[in-house]
């Protein structure tokens, strides 16, 4: 009875980190997206970041607000490079590779997942590149080593949501064109209801409500908690980490539900 | 799809003719299981398509008719990665990609990048990849499209190989007359989702009196209606694929 269940369990985890691990060996050839995707947090920090710190239009309590939307644009580019994830399954349609996938005795789960994960350890250039431009800036960090790994997890799990979730997208409208279109409609909702350059306090309050709905509000939270050297949690981090968790659980088992209608 | 029935025996190389979109792919789709069918059911290696898909997919190998290999990995990787998730032991994966290179004749080219590799050598990987674990049946859709007739024979005289050491069923669909009459053991001709002809290319010649081709079989079958043929994006693919490979 156990090995019945256990055999599934470990083959999934098996299988997922296995196309992770052949999602990741692409990259070597693909040096130049990590240079341009380092273009888009260097302008927030640096330009829109540094007029609103000039203007104190923001009350972000007791640290400054270039400390404030650090962690907020570190979300920001995971949630950009994540949410456009999809069009790599959609260019896999239409060559051949996913239904030979789909023929092949892999779990869907384990499909759409391990590219999730591919998704979130590419990302972590982002954190790299927020991090390099926090430290030139001033922000004051915390660099404990707990912190960190903190870090690293959040980004990897905020990048495999989003992803997962431009995995769905790119499922229900299969074409490139159709799909740009409804990414360029959710990246900016996403990324405006939530907390990410300003507190929700400020927000009105139906604004306050869907940011609290957002998955995007939990990740700005708990990347500010752990990146920051004094920032106190809104929500505390294992609600953060709970939200995160179930968020991309539902969205992995959907994706697997969906998966296959890219082969029709 | 109308209610086609069909059976294959085991080690038998078939063939599935018709013009474009007399359903060709369609029933290639569900006997892989990516498809499901609306009303009936079929066994795949003694597995149902609709009750045990897993026990399909463990068992057969696919090659779709666009490109299936990944360009931005190298020869060996697409096969390192399917040979993981084919669950072949550890201690035989190296073994048997090795194995598949040298018989696809692609030893050499085994660390390149695919997308550096030619057309027919596109084929013969994809069909390295989808043979690693040895599949009891081995769908091919119009396995060679768009290749030039060297890369055509050489694809051919990999697969009949490859039935004689293995005994592997191959299941396959084509526009090539000529391929079905030089490979086939028996073919089916379908017509607007429909079995129209089922036989040995001898067999449905004599079936139209003394003198007659396979080509006046084809025409006689599956109709000569130029209006035939798929839709806008289906044939999009079919040439882009055409030219990738080609």
């Amino acid at each position: 009875m156990t090995a019945t269940f256990i055999y599934p369990l470990t083959s999934f985890v098996e299988k997922t980190f296995v196309i992770t691990e052949f999602e990741l060996r692409k990259l070597r050839h693909d040096f130049t997206e990590l240079i341009t995707r380092a273009l888009q947090p260097a302008l927030w920090l640096l330009i829109f970041g540094q007029v609103f710190a000039r203007s104190g239009a923001m009350h972000t309590g007791n640290i400054p607000y270039l400390d404030f939307i650090a962690p907020g644009i570190l979300a920001q580019s995971v949630l950009f490079v994540a949410i456009f994830y999809g069009i790599n399954v959609i260019w896999e349609r239409d060559l051949g590779i996913v239904q030979k996938f789909l023929a092949s005795p892999t779990p869907r789960a384990a499909l759409v997942l391990g590219k999730g994960f591919s998704a979130g350890i590419r990302t972590l250039s982002q954190g790299v590149i927020v991090y390099s431009l926090s430290l030139l800036l001033g922000v004051k960090l915390n660099w404990s080593p707990l912190a960190l790994l903190n870090v690293l997890v959040i980004v990897i799990l905020a990048a495999t949501l989003f992803s997962t979730f431009s995995l769905v997208i790119a499922c229900i409208v299969k074409t490139r064109e159709r799909f740009m279109g409804v990414g360029q409609v959710l990246t900016m909702p996403l990324f405006f209801a939530s907390n990410a350059i300003y507190p929700t306090d400020i927000m009105p309050g139906w604004l306050k409500m869907v940011s609290h709905l957002n998955p995007l509000t939990y990740v700005v939270d708990a990347l500010r908690t752990c990146m920051l050297a004094s920032s106190t949690s809104t929500f505390g981090l294992s609600l953060d980490y709970a939200v995160i968790l179930a968020t991309t659980t539902v969205l992995v088992l959907v994706g697997a539900r969906l998966y296959p209608r890219l082969a029709t | 799809m109308d209610s086609l029935t069909l059976s294959v025996n085991a080690g038998e190389v078939f063939g599935l003719l018709g013009s474009n979109g007399a359903g060709k792919t369609t029933t290639i789709k569900m006997l892989t299981t990516l498809l499901p069918p609306t009303s009936g059911g079929a066994r795949v290696a003694g597995f149902s398509i609709t009750t045990q898909a897993v026990g399909v997919r463990r068992a057969i190998g696919y090659v779709p008719q666009a490109v299936s290999v990944d360009g931005s990995l190298t020869g060996y990787e697409n096969l390192l990665i399917f040979a993981k998730l084919y669950d072949l032991p550890h201690r035989e994966q190296q073994a048997r990609i090795a194995e598949a290179l040298e018989f696809m004749n692609l030893t050499a080219d085994a660390k390149r990048l695919v997308a550096e590799y030619s057309g027919g050598m596109v084929r013969r990987l994809e069909i390295a990849q989808s043979t690693l674990h040895r599949p009891k049946v081995l769908f091919l859709d119009e396995p060679t499209v768009g290749l030039d007739p060297i890369a055509r024979d050489a694809v051919w005289k990999h697969l009949i190989d490859m039935r004689a050491n293995y005994g592997t069923t191959l299941f396959f669909t084509t526009h090539y007359l000529e391929e079905a009459e030089a490979h086939c053991d028996r073919i089916a001709i379908m017509h607007q989702g429909k079995l129209d002809a089922l036989g040995t290319c001898k067999e449905l010649e004599a079936s139209l009196g003394p003198g007659h081709t396979l080509n006046d079989v084809f025409v006689h079958y599956a109709g000569s209606a130029l209006d035939s043929g798929n839709n806008f994006r289906a044939v999009s693919a079919e040439r882009a694929t055409a030219e990738r490979v080609g």
